[in-house]
């Protein structure tokens, strides 16, 4: 551990890529007190601050966009009924009729790591969706929401998709215990999918930004800090809708799993 | 103290290891993340979706209603082109028959004036006609009564004795032939 | 002995890092098969983009994962 960092230090070349993602006492300096360490659940940190920014950007969007209720929107109003259609179609077209009534659940994901991952783009910002505990809560909590409604309307027969019966007999136990897994790592693919890519594009971003302290690369980190930023916030985006139709197809499951 | 402090700095600080794997600070992040999911659900759920839902419903129920009534507007506007169409198909009639009824007036005059000056035509042909038939009656009769007394004389003056009914007979016979 | 020990962590990082080509290539395979499939159907392509966000997703997790598997190497071991 230690070693690393005395090495960095060693060869002048001082990147820290990782540092980003520290979580610390939001009033609280550095200079003078250790901001760091045994930090509590109920501490103002910068993970708070940075949710409640989530939070107060989509009151804007959503409350606020939509006070004048008009006919004929104003531009915050258009966004945010395009937003509410567009994930509204999705949980129509992948979940079907039944699902819709889950709609406010995914919305409410949707927004929250659509507005995470933008806000994390804000150079000085902090990431929240980076951090695996936030989007292993995510994941879990959709992968609890979704078992628990299966087995509720579904009963025991929400077990019945683990048991393909389209394949030959022999087969299906093999089947049954790949489903099973496959089945327990969602959670683990789908959290980790959205930290890993968040982490890795801030990661990336910020060793090419320490590049541009060597003058003779500096250009060129600075325009590649240009086409990484670009791209980042696609991934910020993709990532978001990405999260939020894994949700949906794994809703499906639980909402007409019995069914096919 | 101060090692402490840059001890605790070194374990979670300068690439010390991913911050993310760092459980210390998971139940702040969890605590928080719940707290703000919680208030994101509770105002889309109570106040922003069902204020969007209703200002989409009530759009599309507006198009609808503009719709209909753009649609009652074309009716109308056909129902008045097609009575425009009529109107102007019964004027051309009329037009058609007033012409006609003038022309059959006009033509009728017309055959009277032109009768009428047949007629006159024909009376005066008739009479000038008469008057000649006269005139060339005077005319044969002269010739008749010339050719009589000529020819008395000519046969007096030869010496004969001038028989006045063989004479006419043979004048009458020559006028004749 | 510790620095035999870093030389093989920061070679497991760097062999680990590897796994993300195959991402690469995969999520390239989905992205241009749809393409293809897109340029010669046009009219069903946009209701198959959801099911190419998830397989993009899906191919990407795999090559995320390696991405894991660095960066534990470089940072957590």
């Amino acid at each position: 551990m230690t070693d690393v960092a005395a090495e960095g230090e060693a060869t002048g070349f001082a990147i820290h890529p990782m540092d980003q993602f520290i979580v610390k006492r939001f009033f609280c300096d550095p200079a003078h007190a250790d901001c760091t360490s045994n930090i509590g659940a109920f501490e103002i940190t910068n993970v708070t601050v940075w949710m409640a920014a989530t939070v107060l950007a989509i009151i804007a969007l959503m409350v606020f966009g939509s006070r004048g209720r008009a006919i004929i929107p104003s531009r915050i109003q258009s966004v945010g009924e395009m937003i509410y259609g567009f994930i509204y179609k999705m949980v129509e077209d992948v979940t079907g009729h039944d699902g819709v009534k889950y709609f406010p659940f995914v919305m409410t994901l949707f927004l929250f790591v659509l507005f995470s991952n933008l806000l994390g783009l804000i150079p000085m910002s902090f990431t929240t969706t980076s951090h695996v505990a936030v989007t292993v809560t995510l994941a879990l909590s959709v992968f609890l929401f979704v078992t628990i409604l299966g087995l509720v309307k579904n009963g025991i027969g929400f077990l019945g998709m683990f048991w393909v019966s389209s394949a030959p007999l022999a087969l299906r136990p093999v089947l049954a215990v790949i489903e099973v897994i496959s089945y327990f790592v969602r959670p683990v693919s789908h959290s980790i999918r959205l930290a890993g890519n968040l982490m890795a594009g801030h990661a990336v971003m910020k060793v090419f930004a320490g590049f541009a302290s060597m003058a003779v690369i500096s250009p060129v980190a600075v325009g590649a800090v240009t086409a990484i930023y670009g791209l980042e916030l696609l991934v910020a985006v993709v990532q978001a809708y990405v999260f939020t139709i894994l949700t949906c197809v794994y809703l499906k499951d639980a909402v007409g799993g019995a069914h096919h | 103290m101060a090692t402490e402090a840059h001890e605790a700095a070194g374990a979670a600080g300068h690439s010390a290891g991913m911050p993310q794997l760092d459980t210390s600070t998971w139940d702040n992040q969890i605590f928080w993340l719940v707290v703000a999911l919680v208030v994101i659900f509770l105002v889309l759920w109570r106040v922003a979706l069902p204020r969007i839902g209703a200002v989409l419903a009530e759009r599309s129920g507006t198009i609808t209603n503009d719709l209909a009534a753009a649609e009652e507007l074309k009716q109308k506007a056909l129902a008045a082109e097609k009575a425009y169409n009529e109107a102007l198909e019964k004027a051309r009639v009329e037009a058609g028959r007033i012409v006609a009824e003038a022309k059959a007036e006009i033509q009728a005059d017309l055959d009277k004036a032109t009768a009428k000056a047949d007629a006159e035509i024909a009376a005066k042909t008739a009479e000038s006609e008469a008057r000649i038939g006269e005139i060339r009656a005077g005319a044969l009769e002269s010739v008749t009564e010339v050719a009589k007394d000529t020819a008395k004389e000519l046969v007096a003056a030869l010496g004969g004795k001038a028989d006045a009914r063989s004479v006419t007979a043979a004048i009458n016979a020559r006028l004749k032939g | 002995m510790v620095e035999l020990a870093l030389m093989g962590k920061y070679i497991g990082a760097g062999l680990a890092a590897i796994g993300l080509g195959g991402a690469g290539i995969g999520v390239g395979n989905i992205a241009g098969n749809f393409l293809a499939g897109a340029l010669r159907n046009p009219s069903a392509a946009a209701s198959q983009t959801a099911n190419l966000f998830v397989g993009i997703a899906f191919a990407e997790a795999l090559g995320i994962f390696s991405f894991l598997i660095a960066l534990l190497l470089m940072f957590a071991v």
